[in-house]
């Protein structure tokens, strides 16, 4: 067996972290020992969505690597332990802990750091940084005491820190030595609209401001004083001016260095000794430094192919950027300043709009140089394609940025684009490999993204992403086909629609209309949901019978042996005593197997139709309502005790969970729906994991939306923080009816949100901005079915002629012989009747 | 030659549904078809769960044949032949039927 050789990566960020993830992936960790150190006391997190730690994301949430990872593949992770010099001679590095180890290849990978200008007076009290989490606990403790922030700096960086300031709570200022914001990516166009809208947010923007001296404040800790005369109160100082390397390593062992900084590397990003590589911020290539991730990922995938002996090379990055800033669209691709001699521009300005677009093309008009958006920047993807590829423009280029009128969309068209045109730039996939993924089967976007990670970093890519995919399904001559079944051309959505403006109220209706045959499990289901979401009549009224599949029909859940099992409403999983001891009753009289749920309530397992309705009838009578567990429909609210109980509750989330579940029990969606709320960030009630998720923070509720747990899972995404409780339901009323309106059959929430076209910014346009202007007629339709509410048990119950068909038999009142029990743990279970044989779930669509 | 048994009322179908009846210790499923003007008897048990279930599965058409879809596992049969759609191995029993001074016999 040969002798492992060692490499050892100095730097545990974001490129650290990428490169040791592909390294794991390509093999060579046959051929290495792996050893890497990380400065930091925790390993790689997302530096890029540093902000969402104040809006309710922990700095768990945002690690990039779990605990197993190092273990899992033999890397050796040295936490909290800076390298403090290299021996080149001897090879051989040592540690501020005092590790001394021997290495045969090295990874600088130690990123920057935020440059602090020489001001008089920087190092005053909160005066601070914005890059490492450490910094944002920092900063986080002194907003406590403070109410008003500044942040030096107007780059993308700064206003990110300010995003971070004003979700603090702060009156926010951003101050800015250039004329514009975003000096570098923007115009002066695009610079001033972005101002317009971060000042319509609320942060105070100060531009052309030099600023000389921090001193001590009157009415704040500190004070800035500008170059003009003029100053500035603030508690907070946030210095955001821009990165520099973290070269002093290199410095300390002679590797040559730039005039201005950052270790100077050859296109296989070895530096001047070929031993050593940098790679990412710290870096410097053909006299530039990237301060992005995915030149950085370009630069780790370069030494991974070297390390092969595999010919590559970095040869620079496209620095185009699309991003969020302070909740606006902001994206700047290529020569966005019209630097290029000859270029000429369009521009096209809305300031009702707030819309802000210009194209830089070349001389010729038949090139894209460069592109500024601000507000809207919808079609980023679409001219970062024509910019990269050289594609040739239409004759008329201004069209790409001018509205779209409904009968002439300028699209590009997938088809044009090269095979080699990057589809998604943070994790490099190119459309070649996006046709690959679908060649071999991947037909759903979700699953497009699981294969090939495409869209999973920013998203910027999702629309492209799906335009190519339809492609090339219609190539492969796989009908895009969103009909609901043979029996409706018409996806779900468009029959919800026809439902509500033609006021259709049965199936036959519909069928008559617009549908041709008898309809089959597939459509009736489909309707049946629809007409129960928006009519909310009782499902088993005699025209909706026959659309029920036999859980909804006998309003419990079938089981393996044709049985049925019954789970009553337990809200927020509180039952009193008496409750408690009901259900033991029933399940003990009935001889039925029980078992606590993952949803906090009771599952009663073997009850024959028959039983059905006198095991209700008890239930009913002592207090209990369905639990529509049969249903697609709303599940359960699953909570903790909260501030009621818990010494670490920050707000009494079993009474919200309690006022949820009454709330919106009942509800008929596209699929079953699963909330949760948690009292504190401990999160014992796994809100992450739910369609609505609600957490307690001492600002407010905090919602996240459409997780789920299940065959794939998906964490929730942060939806809002800091709400009242009517805000709160306002939000979620809005959400689940436009799911309900929009879903496809069968699609949980989370499906819904992949696939809807802009993703959570969209929706939360739709719903936090009613961008569409459909909020009050959402808030009202959930109100109608608030009020039309009725437990189906007891209406079953109260109908003699319901209650008809809860028999085994239309001719015999005796039981189904055929059903055999087996005793085990001293309960009933399912005699084994035939040798198990699993199924291919048809129906599930996750 | 065959011998009716006498089942059930007609007033007992549920329209676009299916019930089950108990006749000379077996488990028949009679579904009602109400836009085709069809009664159908096939065999209660779903081959594929071996559980006595497809009285209780959905109903329709696929390509114009009248079918059940069964509630476990969601395979279809043809009501008129018993055939399974998805095996073509599979046929379940189905019984004459008919109707008679309003009440249903079937035939086994």
């Amino acid at each position: 067996m040969s002798m492992k050789q060692t490499l050892i990566v100095i730097g545990n960020g974001m490129v650290g972290q990428y490169f040791l993830d592909t390294l794991v992936n390509s093999g060579l960790t046959e051929q290495y020992r792996i050893i890497t150190f990380a400065e930091e006391p925790r390993p790689a997190y997302d530096r890029v969505h540093l902000s969402a730690f104040f809006s309710g994301k922990s700095a768990e949430d945002l690690a990039l690597v779990n605990e197993d990872f190092f273990a899992q593949h033999g890397i050796t992770l040295y936490l909290a332990d800076r390298v403090i010099s290299i021996d080149r001679q001897q090879k051989q590095i040592t540690s501020a802990q005092g590790r001394v180890m021997a290495y045969d290849k090295l990874v600088l990978a130690t990123g920057s750091y935020p440059f602090v200008p020489p001001v008089n007076g920087r190092e005053r009290p909160q005066c601070l940084v914005y890059r490492t989490i450490e910094d944002l606990q920092a900063i986080s403790a002194a907003a406590a005491t403070s109410s008003i922030g500044t942040v030096i700096g107007g780059g993308l960086l700064g206003l990110e820190a300010a995003k971070a300031l004003r979700d603090l709570g702060l009156e926010t200022h951003v101050v800015e030595f250039a004329p514009r914001l975003m000096a570098v990516q923007l115009d002066d166009g695009g610079g001033a609209m972005l101002r317009r809208k971060i000042e319509a947010l609320g942060v105070e923007v100060h531009l052309n401001k030099n600023t000389t001296l921090i001193e001590a404040g009157q009415d704040c800790l500190n004070r800035l004083q500008f170059a003009d005369g003029d100053s500035l109160e603030t508690d907070i100082v946030l210095f955001s001016a821009g990165i520099r390397p973290r070269d002093d390593l290199a410095a300390s062992c002679q590797l040559i260095q730039g005039p201005r900084g950052g270790i100077v590397i050859d296109n296989q990003c070895r530096s001047s000794d070929a031993d050593i590589y940098a790679i990412g911020e710290c870096a410097l290539w053909n006299g530039q430094i990237f301060g992005l991730v995915a030149p950085g990922y370009a630069m780790a995938r370069t030494v991974i192919a070297d390390l092969q002996q595999q010919p590559a090379s970095f040869s620079g990055a496209d620095l185009s950027t699309k991003l969020k800033l302070l909740g606006v669209d902001v994206a700047s691709i290529g020569d966005a300043q019209g630097k290029t001699a000859g270029a000429l521009s369009y521009c096209y300005q809305n300031e009702a709009a707030e819309v802000y677009k210009r194209l830089v093309v070349s001389a010729d008009k038949s090139r894209l140089l460069g592109a500024v958006l601000v507000g809207d920047a919808s079609n980023y993807a679409q001219l970062l394609q024509y910019c990269l590829n050289g594609m040739t423009l239409p004759d008329n280029p201004e069209s790409l940025i001018l509205p779209v009128a409904a009968n002439q969309p300028a699209a590009l068209g997938v088809e044009a684009l090269p095979a080699s045109a990057q589809i998604c730039s943070c994790y490099d996939v190119s459309k070649a490999q996006v046709c690959e993924a679908v060649a071999s089967g991947c037909c759903s976007l979700p699953e497009l993204k699981q294969r090939t990670k495409a869209a999973t970093g920013c998203g910027g890519c999702a629309g492209l992403l799906k335009s190519v995919l339809d492609n090339e399904l219609t190539k492969h001559g796989v009908a895009v086909s969103n009909d609901l079944c043979e029996h409706f051309a018409l996806t779900r959505q468009q029959i919800y629609h026809l439902v509500m403006v033609e006021q259709i109220q049965t199936f036959d209706q519909l069928l008559s209309r617009h549908g041709h045959g008898l309809g089959c499990e597939v459509c009736k289901q489909a309707v049946g949901s629809i007409l129960a979401s928006y009519w909310n009549d009782y499902i088993l009224k005699t025209p909706h019978i026959g659309l029920q599949d036999t859980n909804d029909n006998f309003l419990a859940n079938i089981q393996k042996n044709g049985t049925y099992s019954v789970v009553p409403r337990i809200p927020g999983g509180e039952i009193t005593p008496d409750m408690l001891i009901t259900l033991g009753q029933v399940g003990k009289k009935y001889q039925l197997y029980t078992k606590i749920t993952g949803g906090q309530r009771v599952d009663l397992f073997g009850a024959r139709l028959e039983q059905l309705p006198l095991i209700w009838q008890e239930l009913i009578e002592a207090g209990f309502e369905s639990g529509h567990a049969y249903g697609k429909s709303l599940r359960t609210v699953k909570s903790c005790v909260g501030s009621s109980w818990c010494r670490f509750g920050v707000d009494d989330s079993l009474s919200l969970a309690i006022e949820l579940e009454n709330r919106y029990k009942g509800l008929r969606a596209p699929h079953k729906i699963k909330f949760g709320v948690s009292g504190c960030t401990r999160e014992c009630a796994e809100a992450q994991s739910k369609d609505i998720g609600v957490i307690a923070t001492e600002n407010g509720w905090n919602l996240y939306v459409c997780g789920n747990g299940g065959m794939k899972p998906r964490h929730a995404d942060l939806f809002a923080t800091a709400l009242d409780t009517v805000t709160l339901m306002r939000y979620i009323d809005r959400l689940l009816i436009f799911y309900v309106r929009t879903a496809n059959r069968m699609q949980r929430t989370s499906v819904w949100l992949e696939n809807l076209e802009g993703g959570l910014s969209y929706l939360r346009q739709v719903v936090i901005d009613d961008s569409l202007q459909i909020a009050d007629s959402l808030e009202q339709q959930m109100q109608h079915v608030i009020n039309s509410y009725q437990c189906e048990w007891k209406t079953t119950l109260e109908n003699p002629q319901h209650l008809q068909r809860f028999r085994s038999f239309v001719n015999t009142d005796q039981p189904d012989q055929s059903l055999a029990f087996i005793e085990q743990r001293g309960q009933s279970f399912p005699a084994p009747s035939l040798p198990v044989k699993h199924f291919p779930i048809i129906e599930e669509v996750a | 030659m065959s011998q009716w048994i006498d089942v059930c009322n007609v007033d007992d179908l549920v329209a676009d549904a299916g019930i089950c009846a108990w006749v000379a210790q077996r488990q028949i499923a009679i579904f009602s078809l109400p836009k085709i003007n069809g009664v159908f008897a096939v065999d209660n048990l779903d081959p594929f769960s071996g559980a006595q279930v497809l009285s209780r599965g959905m109903v329709g058409d696929l390509g114009g044949i009248p079918m059940v879809a069964s509630p476990m596992y969601k395979q279809h049969f043809n009501l008129e032949t018993g055939q399974c759609f998805e095996d073509q191995t599979l046929r379940i029993t189905v019984y004459p039927l008919r109707i008679h001074q309003s009440r249903i016999e079937i035939s086994l």
